[in-house]
This record gives structure tokens, sequence and C-alpha cells, in this order.
């Protein structure tokens, strides 16, 4: 099929009809394999076994729209000059996408930040939604910390959510065990996530590519394994249940004398805090978004980058790339541990189940496409895939297959990612982005 | 330099390198003497790269051992330390014979990165340069002003926001020396610096080299094919031949010895008695 478009479209643009008719002959062979023997034919169970209906009339009417597709498709979007891009996005379109973000670039930053703040006061916002703002914010702290790893360091981390696993069991624990607020245990957490992403860093130290990815995955498993068979420990697949809430800075929200509400003189509502979460979680994630972009700025973040342009000439220049790459795995698991210990206090319930391999995907899969090293790309992409995800609740066992369709789609018209340039952390003169081409993508890719 | 009292800067003694039944490097010894410019040639598989490789911390020699003399009195033996140890403490820099420059960096972002070890600790360990302390800035506004100085003399002021893989490969050629030269080196390996370079550039090459020699109180070695570079600028050449040393010293010395011709034009072993005698007699021809 590729190779038939390549050869109807490639000859200068002219559209020649034989060319044609060989390309829809081949579509109608291939369309005929497929639906032929999947809709032509069908089982259905009939009185003392099973029958077979013939459906020729449906196959030959899905046959004949995809070769009508793909005649129009011939005529229109792949009509164009042979040689000028390899992926089937008419050009123009590309073009058109580049000059919006240059021009919406600018002010897309403030907007999103100001909407972010007035959202739980927006007369449209139900409990519903705001939820849904907490979890793709929480997605996006989360995208930032693996962005270090990731996409500044370029070490590919398969395993993140074992750090968001530490941080959620580390403040539920705490808390369970020692009585500990949530105000203490959030730097706790995040610390202790630190010092699991350095044992995590010492043995894949000398690993690169293939093999560093299948340790971190194989680390994440680790984490969530031991968790569900210390059943002592951490209650093993009953998980942990009542995880105190957070306060109000030591004010808790509660009905009655003392509570939030009544500080304040409103009138209680469950919903204050839920809002008191948004805003939590809103400020975990900007100080995560602060930090990176400090840190890019600085000579460790410089350094994570020239990891992961080259190793060997970071290490001729002088450059210790243990201590680089431990502090990329112990800076990233920090906002994981943050984001974890919030995770725990907004369930009240936490159990190895959230922590499982799909998270890492999916956390991976939001940073991949958002346009790796990049922050913005990441907040476009949560926003995208989580509340893509609830938008397609109604589809329930299709939305994973629409999920897949729309992540190769994005990755055929955009390979490196939804926000592809790259800032640079100086300049001298003028501050010109870097085009992803040469732009290396670090181990693992 | 002349004037100069020819001091040590490194020492090779009796260096071999083996992989396996190879014996790439077979006991070597020389040295690279302070302020000069030493030419480590030899025809293609000599060992020359591994014997840079062996200094730079990149390969753990098999036998032998090499001494760098700083400028300020201290001696580091090199084959014991690590590789980034020997850039940051004992002040060997190196460039690579395929450029291995930071593509999707800007070329001051480069520079930059060259000078990460003082900017570290002007840092606090990042922990000061999160909060913007005030002896950071000025730590990295020297640096750029150290960045800008080499821009200037490898005439890439005007690129300095572009992306390295976006200059020409000559530029990218001069950029990874001056990268190098920002790590504040006393001793600056380079690995085929003239390599592809055009005739222009290659000359260009040979300034900016003489420069560093006489205003960085930087020794050069280097290992090149370009034999105008290698003939024009070194004080001192030390050739390699299936990785035994089979001469040294300076330009005139090296260009009529025997033993080098063969090398290169590839003569048999029995065969250098011969040659020799040859050049001998031209020698006595050629005398008046």
């Amino acid at each position: 099929m590729a190779e038939a478009t390549q050869t109807g479209t490639g000859a200068g643009g002219g559209l020649e009809l034989a060319e044609i008719g060989k390309d829809l002959a081949i579509t109608a062979l291939l369309g005929a394999a497929i639906f032929g023997s999947t809709i032509a034919f069908k089982t259905e169970t009939a009185t003392g076994g099973l029958s077979l209906v013939l459906r020729f009339e449906e196959a030959f009417f899905v046959i004949a729209a995809v070769v009508i597709g793909r005649l129009i498709l011939l005529l229109t979007v792949w009509r164009r000059p042979g040689g000028t891009d390899r992926t089937f996005v008419p050009q123009a379109l590309q073009t058109r996408y580049t000059e919006f973000l240059a021009k919406t670039g600018k002010a897309f930053v403030p907007i999103v930040l100001l909407f972010a703040v007035v959202f739980p006061f927006l007369p449209f916002t139900d409990r519903y939604l705001l939820d849904l703002g907490i979890l793709i914010l929480t997605y996006v702290m989360l995208g930032w910390g693996l962005n270090i790893v990731v996409g500044l360091a370029g070490l590919l981390d398969l395993g993140y959510v074992a750090f968001y696993a530490v941080g959620a069991y580390s403040y539920a624990l705490l808390a369970q065990y020692f009585g500990l607020s949530f105000w203490i245990c959030l730097p706790l957490a995040g610390i202790l996530a630190a010092f699991w992403g350095i044992i995590l860093g010492f043995p894949v130290l000398r690993l690169r590519g293939d093999y560093l990815a299948i340790v971190t995955l194989a680390f994440g498993e680790i984490i969530r394994i031991v968790l569900l068979n210390w059943y002592e420990f951490t209650g093993g697949p009953d998980g942990l249940s009542g995880i105190p809430r957070p306060s109000f800075f030591g004010i808790p929200f509660k009905r009655g004398e003392g509570g939030f509400a009544d500080f304040f003189g409103l009138d209680y509502s469950s919903i204050h805090r839920i809002i008191f979460l948004y805003f939590l979680i809103l400020v975990l994630a900007l100080i995560t978004n602060f930090v990176t972009i400090r840190l890019r700025r600085l000579p460790i973040g410089r350094a994570w980058e020239a990891l992961r342009e080259d190793e060997i000439a970071c290490r001729s220049l002088g450059l210790n790339t243990v201590s680089i790459k431990l502090t990329a795995f112990a800076t990233g698991a920090m906002f994981a541990g943050f984001a974890g210990s919030f995770f725990a206090t907004r369930q009240g319930f936490i159990s190895p189940e959230s922590f499982t391999f799909i998270e890492s995907a999916l956390i991976l899969a939001i940073v991949v496409l958002g346009g790796m090293g990049s922050q913005i790309g990441v907040v476009i992409a949560s926003v995208a895939m989580i509340g893509g995800f609830e938008i397609f609740r109604e589809a329930e066992q299709y939305r994973m297959l629409i999920f897949g369709l729309a992540m190769v789609m994005i990755m055929i018209w955009r390979p490196r990612g939804l926000i592809s340039t790259r800032e640079p952390s100086i300049f001298l003169k003028e501050k010109k982005s870097v085009s992803a081409d040469m732009v290396a993508q670090g181990e693992g890719h | 330099m002349a004037d100069h009292a020819k001091t040590p800067l490194l020492t090779v003694e009796h260096l071999s390198m083996r992989f396996g039944g190879l014996l790439a490097v077979n006991d070597l010894s020389m040295t690279a003497y302070r302020g000069d410019i030493t030419a480590l040639i030899g025809p293609n598989g000599a060992g020359k790269t591994t014997v840079f490789n062996c200094l730079t911390g990149f390969y753990k020699p098999t036998e032998g051992r090499i001494t760098m003399h700083r400028n300020d009195g201290q001696e580091f033996l090199l084959e014991r330390m690590d590789d980034f140890r020997i850039t940051r403490n004992a002040r060997v820099a190196r460039t690579f014979q395929n450029i291995r420059l930071f593509g999707g960096m800007t070329v001051l972002e480069n520079l930059m990165i060259a000078q990460h070890n003082p900017l570290m600790r002007a840092s606090k360990q990042t922990i000061g340069g999160i909060f913007g302390i005030a002896s950071f800035k000025r730590a990295e506004k020297e640096a750029v002003e150290k960045a800008e100085y080499w821009l200037e003399h490898i005439n890439l002021t005007q690129r300095a926001d572009d992306a390295a893989a976006d200059l020409p490969y000559g530029d990218q050629r001069k950029l990874e020396i001056a990268r190098a030269m920002c790590t504040g080196p006393e001793l600056l390996c380079l690995d085929e610096p003239a390599a592809g370079l055009n005739p222009a550039e290659s000359d260009e090459l040979n300034k900016l080299l003489l420069f560093v020699r006489k205003e960085c109180d930087t020794g050069i070695l280097l290992i090149e094919h370009d034999m105008n570079v290698v003939m024009e600028i070194s004080d001192h050449i030390v050739v390699l031949d299936y990785g035994v040393k089979i001469a040294d010293g300076t330009a005139d010395e090296v260009r009529s010895d025997p033993k080098v011709i063969a090398a290169y034009l590839g003569v048999e072993d029995e065969e250098v008695d011969a040659v020799e005698h040859e050049i001998e007699e031209t020698a006595a021809e050629a005398r008046p």
C-alpha cells in the first residue's frame, strides 16, 4: 500500500489514471481480503449448532467506502509535488500549525495559567469538573517531574510510578504509624522518593538505551509487588484506608465549630475541601514547573541536557556524569513523591492497584506527546489525554482504541511531540528556538 | 618556545595498551614540553588515538605511567584517574576525531557547559543558584565573558545563539577547540583537528593553535594527518607505527628519518636498510 502511494503520488504531482487505477485495485483487493473474511461471513448460534450467515452486501459497501475514501484522498490531500514530505500531512497544514503556535505562543501560557486559577469559581464548574481538574493537574505535575528525567536528561524511565507510590505510601504510613500531619509528611514523602530515585539510579548508571528502560520497568514492578505482598506493613492488596485529609494549614474542613467554614464565616459546603485540594495541586505543580525552569538555567540543568546530547563529550569536559544522572533521577522522583502524597490525601485510600505499569506508560505518553523537554507541551498533552479519557467515557471499551489511534496519528504528524522546539537556556543577543531535528533524544529512543 | 626553559608538561613512561591479542600501544615513552606544540603522527592504525584515550582516561592502560606536571607544581598520575577528573583536576582537555558537540544546544551553551565545574561551585551546588545568589550571577557573567572571548577568537560571535549542529563543519571543529579551552586546560589534546578542513580553514586552525600556545600557557598535543599543519606549527614530533615509537624530534629531524619514510611509504621490514642507505647517498650527493 505504501509503495503504491509513493508511486501514485510521487510523479511530480501529475495524476496518472493508470497509477490511480492500480492503486485502487490494490485497495479493493486488500479490502476484500480483510472485510471479505470478517464481514461477509458471520456465524450465529442456531438450534443444534452454528449456522453461517452470508452478508455480501454489507461487505461490498464497506469495501466500496474504503475505495472511494482512498480515491478522494488521492485526488485531494495526497495531490502534492513528489518528495516534499514523507508524512502524508499536507504541507500547508504544517506551516499553518507552526504559524498558529508562533502567534499564540506568547499569550498562551498566561491565559492557561489565568484559566487554571479562576477555574474553580467559574459558573459552570461543578464537583465533577473540579475533580477532573485535580486529576489533570496531578498528571501535569507528574509529567513535569518525569520531563526532568526523560525530557532533559534523556534517561528513559518506565518505572516512574514507583516514586509516585513511594510518596503516597510514605504519607499514608507516616500518618498511620506516627500520626504526622500532611504538611510534615509532604516534604518527607518527597525526600523519601528522591532517596529511592538515587537507589534506582545507582544500578542503572552504566546502562544505556533499552537496558535502562527494562531495569526501570522492573524497578517499578518491584516496588508495586513489595507493596502488594508485605501485608503486615502496607496492608497488601487491601491497601491503606482512613488516610487523614489535609487541613487548611491546621484548620480542618469539618462541619461545625472550629472548621474551615466556621472560621471564615461561610456556610459549610463539602466543595470547600475540593477547591482547596485543587489549589493545593495547582501550587505543587507550579512549584515543580518553577523549579524545573530555574534548574534548566543553572549549570546542573544544562548538564542534564548535555548528558542527553552526548555523554562522552560531557565526561571529556570534566562533568561527573554519575552525579548528574543521580540528581536527575532524584529530582524527578522527588516531585513524584510530592504528587504521591497529594494523591494519598485526596483519595483517603490507596492500594497497589493505583500504581500499575499503565500509569507509568500514561505519564510517559504525556511527556512524549507534549514534546520532550517542553513544559507547556506537558500541560496540553495532559489535558488532551486525561480530559479525552473522560470525554470518551461513554465509549467505554473503545476508548483505549480511540486513544491508541489518536496517539499514532499525532506521532505520524508530529513525531517529536506537539511542542518540538527547544528553548535555549541562555543567550547572548537573541533567543532562537532550536529545531527538533538537531536535538538528541538521549538513551533508549 | 626556545626562550622557555624546556620543562616537561606530560611524561609518558612505558605505556602499553593491549586489547585481547592486539598490542595497540607497545612500550611508548615520550614527553610533551611546556609551551610546545607536540604532534603525534603515524600511519592509520598506528595507535595514536589509543594513546589519546589512555591520556584522557577513556581507556585504562595495561601498563605504564602517565604524569601530568601542572604549572603550579602539582603532579597527577593520569592512568589512575577517572576521565572527568583528568579534565577537572589535572587540566587535560581533549577534542574528538569525530566531532562531539552538543548539537541541539546553542554555541554559547556549549561553551557554558565546559565551565560547569566552576559554575557549580559558584551556585553552591545548585542550592544557591535556585535562590539566585549574587556570587553565582557574577560567576555566570564571567563565564559568558570567557565564552565571548573565545567566540571572538574563532569568529563565531555572530552565531552564538545558533544550534551547534547548524554550523558548517570547519566552524564545528573550531568550536570544539574553543569548548575544550573553556575548561581552562594546561594541556590540550587534539585528535585530528584539521581533518576535513579546506586549506583556508586549516590555515585558520594553525593560527588558532599558535594563539593558544602563545596566550594561554597551554601546551598542545595533537594527532594529525595533514602534514602542512604538523610541519608548520609543531615544535616536536613523535612518530608511531604499529604502536611503537619510531622517531622523536623536531620537524626537520623527523622528515628525513628513514624509518618514518618507510612507515609512511609502506616499505617491507627487510627493505628498511636499503632505503636508509639510499637516503644517505642522496643526502651525501646533495652536500657540496
